[in-house]
């Protein structure tokens, strides 16, 4: 009893103390990564919507305000307007065919395929490699004469005439969409695995046992609880869609005459390659707000249910 | 059931079974061809490739291979993409791991609000950064030096990292920090000797991705490296494949050289790339 009193006081002593160590653990803690993520991620986003009000080259004093112009130049701008369509291209093919491709696929080597680690090895392996390598191998493929592709149908064919997939304005596009879906399928088939583990597997088997067939199975059980999962690689799938540049621009550089531009390939062209700093910033900004408007709604709308 | 019944249903099964097979190889294959072509096909002469693009080579080139290992520009690239990545790969986990541990172990007045103010990264395209990033760059100078690349590169991956990282110190029973705290343990000596050590799995999960989106970056490495001495692998690439355009073996070779570093990191760190995605996919 008599002892406890200096031991409460220090106790009392020592709590602002070890308040101020916690308060100095928080902000050290915090700061290092607050101050790069400001400077490089948060900031570019308010310069580029500043610097889409100017007429500017990137050299001279920022002082030649054109207010909306750059935004109006870009929505009169065919070639524009053609990128943003092309974007929008990928993102329907992609949700037509790579997303039940990469579900089909999760689906065959989820559960019971003997050798299924391998096959997921395989599948998933194009997901790591560079999207330059990968362009590369693909501009290979598709070469007019003694590419892969060619080769191959002329060996069926041998009539045919053939086709330089990525200099013919018709098909480049989705020749492109093709090395996208090689590249990502496995990714999101990845994700639809992870989805798949935490159906627990009674569930379908007491489907099964109520008489309900594979596909019957599919439809009313598996697919209605990967829910979550099919809405989080939507989402991915739009967004990465939205932002392809790399593999656009070491396939083919938006060309022929812009038949596979992207809005980021349009925006290397204008804003780096001619230095117009000012659109180039307005076409920044205007992709920075379809995706964030699209980030926004979609979350709000679809995904909120699956993050409580 | 009759024994005419089950016998078909075993027979149907072995159907679907062989049936699911051929699937799967056949997409198996569609992955690996490209992969093996660009292999063999880097060791035939231009007159050779063209003419079957399937077969082995009629007369092996090596030269394709050994001028690119004797060469220097593919040993200055590999070491250029290999410093880039060591270095944000660690300084990404230390700068994310200490704001995740914040996140997910104290509690604060405004704690919630900054996280969501780290978050608010996750929505914003990199590609729409660039411009101004680029300007922001060479005013400080970071035109044409590896840090031009590495800073903009651990603040992009900061975001994801921290969500990921906050998830998984969530996870870790209080029981363990009180103890720690009961042995005389700080807060920030509770997290590095106590947290970090068992964290190992999640931090190697972290690491594999941001090694990877670092490794295969080629947008902003484009903009910053003009130098050849600076050119990390995916530039080195880009532009081999522009100076021999037509000689595909030799640029399938260095292809497939670039790709050994890729492949091997692939066999090694393959579980851990998918627990961090997916952990990453659950979580954000």
């Amino acid at each position: 009893m008599v002892s406890s009193q200096p031991v409460k006081r220090a106790a009392a002593a020592r709590r602002p103390r070890r308040q101020l160590g916690q308060i100095a653990t928080i902000v050290g803690f915090l700061l290092p990564a607050m101050l790069l993520y400001s400077g490089l991620v948060l900031l570019p986003i308010i310069q580029a919507l500043y610097y889409s009000a100017f007429r500017w080259n990137g050299l001279g004093p920022l002082q030649n305000v054109i207010g909306p112009a750059n935004y109006i130049r870009a929505f009169n701008d065919r070639v524009f307007i053609g990128a943003l369509s092309h974007n929008l291209q990928i993102i329907v093919l992609s949700l037509i065919f790579q997303l039940p491709l990469a579900l089909g696929l999760a689906l065959l080597v989820g559960r019971k395929l003997r050798g299924r680690a391998i096959f997921r090895a395989i599948f998933f392996l194009p997901f790591v490699l560079s999207q330059v390598v990968t362009g590369v191998i693909w501009n290979f493929i598709y070469r007019p004469e003694g590419g892969l592709i060619n080769a191959l149908l002329l060996g069926i064919l041998p009539s045919l005439k053939p086709t330089a997939w990525l200099a013919t304005p018709e098909t480049v596009l989705y020749a492109v969409f093709v090395v996208i879906t090689w590249k990502y399928f496995g990714y999101h088939m990845i994700l639809y695995l992870a989805g798949l583990q935490n159906i627990p597997a009674e569930l379908e088997e007491a489907a099964q046992i109520d008489g309900c067939g594979p596909f019957q199975t599919l439809r009313y059980i598996t697919i209605p609880l990967l829910g979550s999962t099919i809405r989080l690689t939507i989402y991915l799938s739009v967004l990465g869609s939205l932002q392809i540049f790399d593999l656009v621009w070491v396939m083919t550089t938006g060309g022929p005459v812009s038949a596979s531009d992207t809005m980021a390939t349009y925006l290397y062209k204008f804003g780096f390659q001619r230095f117009q700093l000012g659109y180039g910033s307005a076409i920044a900004t205007i992709m920075f707000v379809i995706c964030f408007g699209f980030s926004l709604v979609y979350q709000r709308v679809l995904m909120r249910r699956d993050f409580e | 059931m009759s024994t005419q019944q089950i016998r078909v249903s075993v027979l149907s099964n072995r159907a679907s079974t062989l049936l699911q097979y051929l699937v799967a190889v056949f997409f198996a294959l569609i992955v690996l061809v490209p992969l093996v072509a660009t292999v063999i096909n880097g060791f035939k002469s231009p007159a050779d490739l063209l003419a079957d693009p399937f077969g082995l080579p009629r007369a092996w080139q090596w030269e394709n291979y050994t001028s690119i290992i004797r060469g220097e520009a593919f040993w200055r690239q590999l070491k250029n993409s290999t410093m880039v990545v060591l270095v944000v790969a660690l300084s990404v986990v230390v700068l994310a791991s200490m704001p995740a541990f914040i996140f997910a172990r104290m509690s604060f007045r405004g704690r919630d609000l900054l996280f969501q103010f780290f978050t608010l990264g996750l929505l914003l395209p990199i590609t729409v950064l660039l411009l101004p990033l680029y300007i922001t760059l060479r005013q400080a100078n970071l035109v044409d030096s590896l840090w031009g690349v590495i800073l903009p590169q651990i603040a992009f991956q900061l975001p994801s990292t921290i969500l990921i990282l906050r998830g998984f110190f969530a996870g870790i029973p209080r029981e363990l920090e009180e103890a720690a705290a009961m042995d005389g343990c700080t807060s920030a000596g509770f997290f590095v000797r106590v947290l970090l050590p068992i964290m190992r799995p999640a931090i190697a999960a972290v690491v594999v991705l941001t090694m990877v989106a670092s490794w295969n970056d080629f947008f902003l490495p484009l903009l910053v490296l003009n130098k050849e001495q600076l050119w990390t692998l995916p530039l080195g690439i880009m532009q081999f494949q522009g100076q021999f355009g037509t000689d595909w073996g030799r640029v399938l070779a260095f292809v497939a050289l670039s790709l050994i570093p890729t492949i091997i990191f692939y066999l090694l760190a393959e579980r851990q790339i998918v627990a961090g995605l997916t952990a990453g996919a659950v979580k954000g």
